[in-house]
């Protein structure tokens, strides 16, 4: 019902310069069927949306709302005969891409119509030099000789922004960062000059200053080329800096579809609400933290070195992991620790747990240097410093149920197997589950829940100091929320002190104390949260800041404290 | 609710169904050999060179007038029985061994697999006849050669699978709520690596029957026991006057060693559905 009501009032965009110009791509009441096995029938239910020349589209929806499933069906992409389109038609430029035949589609795909892929890492033939990869598509695509195409692969690479482009073509993908990856991967979505380009998250798996680059080139290029761009995510804040419209999915179905202003300042579908209401934000009320007493946790000029590869006659490669990280965590606390992949944020998580041993430096807890401990004598510890891991699907043992495994810790210290299993219920229903969940596997469980119940199994223990090692970021943004919102209840209740380890300042700015922030293994800045967001001071924090998506974006008032989060 | 799913996954593929049904027959003839066939093997009941089906003997008799039927069936239980202790020691021995370098790591690690690699750079047949020859042909001695020539690829599995799950954020979060190392071995990891282990002993078994057949095949088998390679070893000279002796007993070796990898493969559907899935669609 909504599809349909939805695509008489799409029509006017305000950036489309052409309103009455055909659409690009135009579907119409779109239904991709999935195998029976699978938990609903239908992938897509009855999708109906346009794409005009010279605007970006972003499709935004949370895992499993079929965003995904709609690109592929565009590219072809359909796990047939398992997965396939049931019913509707895909019209580019008018024609049905789906009564196509398999020749004329080939031609479309590649050529008029161009992917960008989520994992730059995998998308890229790892045994073929960048270059040759570019020009592959050009000489199915094209009739230019062989210097011309050469010529023209770099002219792609100097303007999607790679370094060197004469000398780059001829780099294997491994050489390569994940963004400069992105940029080839652009670059090859380019080659013949679609006029469509359809990106599948294609920020996801980058750091947020590289995503900010990317989205940048995204958008120029779009403007240069006036191309449509179908730019699927799940983050608001990168919609906002990119949508001309926006369309809204969940389980399939179009929820709301409407000028990026309509929909992220003025969104009147509920779903769309809670989901931007879970966008996180700085909490303005959070209380500034005085801290008292003596600190809880007190790192000292940590190092950390890791020796990668070589063997026994090779010396292998040294990578510096932490360089004099110096930290301290009051009773009470929520230091945040931020920095992008490989800045040596997870390095000090796991020293503090105990996981892995710095090469130097002190680890002080309430006065005891836990680096000189071993693991008799770290053991008594357990009790006080708990972690919640990253991964919520890999962090429960699936073969085990949830109750014994909330209760193992308690029951490996000395207590009773049947008060701690009584214990593990009441901590089910403080993280917000039934207690019947204690009986129940792993795998019964959705993300956020199993994140709940990773959270249960660290308070068994009675900790004092909890490390969470980016307990979020393998969650939707709904669910986010609501797990950020409990882990900010518990330590309030509990009076814990965290250690909250992301790479994400805006999670960051909502549960966090004070902030530092990491670069190369070092801590550049640190400070109270409001000060390190307000006033930032070194060059590195800056540009993080800076780099956060949407952030001339203030969620409506309405929606900014935490409406229609609870669900 | 699992076991359902379980016999669902398994029965899915066809030739797995198959393969569990001649090894249910397999077995049902080694037990109930002594009651189908009360006499011995070896016992030479009717007149030599006889064909299948003649004289009231159903398969026919070797050269010496021994009832072939009847040696396949004793053979039944030789074949199996050998089959299923050796893949159960070599299955002791690997998994312990692959566990303790894949859990440890470092020069545990080191140690324990330079010690698999030697075993695994004889050719594991003469290995075989070699430890045979030196402690006297037995079933227990055959056994014991069979195991240790197959545990160093169980040792090489359970390592990776301990391997990987070490780093695994389950484990680690055992080993922050206190577990002990042997808690987290036993508790932790084996029943996430069990799959594989059973995948592949599962196939182990008709390794470990082979190398039987082939033993016996040499002389080299349990003199007290018929089996179907001592059955095709003493046939072959006489292959072309009586090609059943050879035959029937072949047979049996190639319909057990069939269903064993049969079912391994249905094992595998089964254990690891994903890849089962990744392979048909």
């Amino acid at each position: 019902m909504n599809a349909v009501a939805v695509s008489s009032s799409s029509a006017p965009s305000p950036v489309t310069a052409f309103p009455n110009r055909q659409p690009l791509l135009d579907v119409r009441g779109l239904s991709i069927a999935l195998p029976p096995s699978a938990d609903r029938e239908l992938a897509v239910d009855a999708l109906t949306f346009t794409l005009n020349p010279n605007e970006i589209l972003c499709v935004v929806g949370e895992s499993g709302s079929g965003k995904s499933m709609t690109a592929h069906a565009v590219m072809g992409l359909l796990p047939v005969p398992s997965v396939r389109v049931a019913a509707g038609a895909l019209l580019f430029k008018g024609n049905n891409v789906l009564t196509m035949s398999e020749p004329e589609q080939r031609a479309l795909r590649g050529g008029r119509i161009a992917m960008v892929f989520q994992e730059p890492m995998t998308a890229l033939n790892p045994l073929m030099r960048v270059g040759d990869q570019v020009e592959e598509s050009l000489r199915i695509h094209t009739d230019l000789d062989r210097t011309a195409r050469k010529a023209r692969v770099i002219e792609l690479f100097a303007q999607v922004g790679l370094p060197n482009p004469a000398e780059l073509v001829r780099s294997y993908p491994f050489r390569l960062s994940g963004g400069q990856r992105q940029r080839v991967m652009i670059a090859l979505a380019l080659a013949c000059e679609p006029d469509v380009l359809i990106a599948d998250e294609p920020t996801t798996a980058l750091d947020v200053t590289t995503q900010k680059q990317i989205l940048d080139l995204i958008r120029s290029i779009q403007a240069e080329r006036q191309m449509g761009v179908m730019f699927i995510t799940h983050d608001f804040g990168v919609v906002a800096e990119i949508a001309h419209r926006v369309a809204v999915m969940r389980h399939g179905k179009l929820v709301e579809i409407g000028t990026a202003d309509e929909v992220l300042n003025r969104p009147s579908h509920p779903y769309t609400r809670q989901l931007i209401a879970s966008v996180p934000h700085a909490m303005g009320d959070r209380p500034p933290f005085t801290p008292s007493g003596e600190p809880l946790l007190l790192a000292e000029g940590l190092h950390k070195t890791f020796h990668v590869g070589g063997g026994l006659f090779k010396k292998g490669k040294e990578v510096t992991a932490g360089k004099n990280i110096s930290l301290t965590i009051h009773p009470g606390e929520t230091v945040g620790l931020v920095g992008e992949s490989g800045s040596g944020k997870s390095t000090l998580g796991r020293s503090v747990m105990g996981l892995m041993k710095p090469d130097s430096g002190r680890l002080l807890y309430k006065g005891t240097d836990l680096l000189s401990l071993d693991r008799r004598a770290f053991r008594p510890f357990r009790r006080e410093i708990q972690m919640v891991f990253q991964d919520p699907y890999a962090s429960l043992n699936p073969r085990r149920m949830v109750g014994e495994i909330i209760a193992q810790g308690p029951i490996a210290f000395g207590e009773a197997p049947a008060q701690a299993m009584a214990r593990a219920s009441d901590l089910l229903a403080m993280v917000g589950l039934d207690a019947s969940a204690a009986k129940r596997f792993p795998h019964e469980f959705s993300g956020g829940q199993r994140q709940r119940i990773s959270i249960a199994r660290a308070l068994a223990m009675g900790p004092s100091l909890l490390i969470a090692d980016e307990p979020v970021s393998a969650l939707d943004v709904s669910v986010q929320a609501q797990v950020l919102a409990l882990l900010d209840d518990i330590r309030h209740r509990l009076n814990l002190s965290m250690l909250f380890i992301t790479h994400d300042l805006r999670v960051a700015s909502r549960v966090c104390d004070t902030i530092a922030v990491m670069q190369r293994g070092s801590i550049v800045e640190m400070g109270p949260a409001a000060e390190v967001f307000g006033n930032p001071q070194h060059p590195y924090t800056q540009s993080l800041i800076d780099a956060i998506p949407g952030r001339g974006w203030e969620i409506p008032a309405d929606l900014s404290h935490g409406e229609g989060v609870s669900a | 609710m699992q076991s359902m799913n379980f016999w669902r996954a398994y029965a899915r593929n066809k030739g797995a169904v198959i393969g569990l049904l001649i090894m249910a027959v397999v077995v049902v003839l080694g037990l109930f050999a002594p009651l189908i066939y009360p006499e011995s093997p070896w016992d030479m009941v009717n007149a030599p060179f006889l064909g299948p089906m003649e004289e009231g003997s159903l398969l026919g008799t070797d050269t010496l007038g021994r009832d072939i039927a009847s040696g396949i069936a004793h053979g039944a239980r030789v074949s199996l029985l050998i089959g299923l202790t050796s893949t159960a020691v070599a299955l002791v021995i690997g998994v312990t061994l692959g566990a303790l370098a894949g859990f440890f790591g470092g020069w545990v690690d080191d140690t324990l697999m330079r010690f698999t690699e030697l075993f695994q750079t004889i050719p594991n047949f003469v290995l075989t006849v070699v430890l045979v020859a030196i402690f006297t042909p037995s079933q227990g001695s055959i056994v014991l050669a069979i195991a240790i020539v197959s545990w160093p690829p169980l040792a090489r599995l359970a390592r990776a699978e301990f391997m990987a799950l070490r780093s695994r954020e389950f484990v680690q979060a055992a080993i922050t709520t206190g577990q002990s190392n042997a808690t987290i071995i036993f508790r932790e990891i084996l029943p996430n690596s069990l799959s594989p282990l059973i995948v592949s002993s599962s196939l182990m078994v008709a390794t470990a029957v082979l190398l039987e057949s082939s033993l016996s095949f040499l002389g080299l088998g349990d003199p007290n026991a018929m089996s179907w390679g001592y059955m095709v070893g003493a046939a072959r000279t006489v292959i072309r006057q009586a090609w059943w002796m050879s035959f029937f007993p072949g047979l049996a070796i190639l319909l057990t060693v069939l269903a064993l990898n049969l079912i391994g493969e249905g094992l595998n559907d089964a254990l690891n559905p994903r890849v089962a899935r990744k392979g048909k669609a």
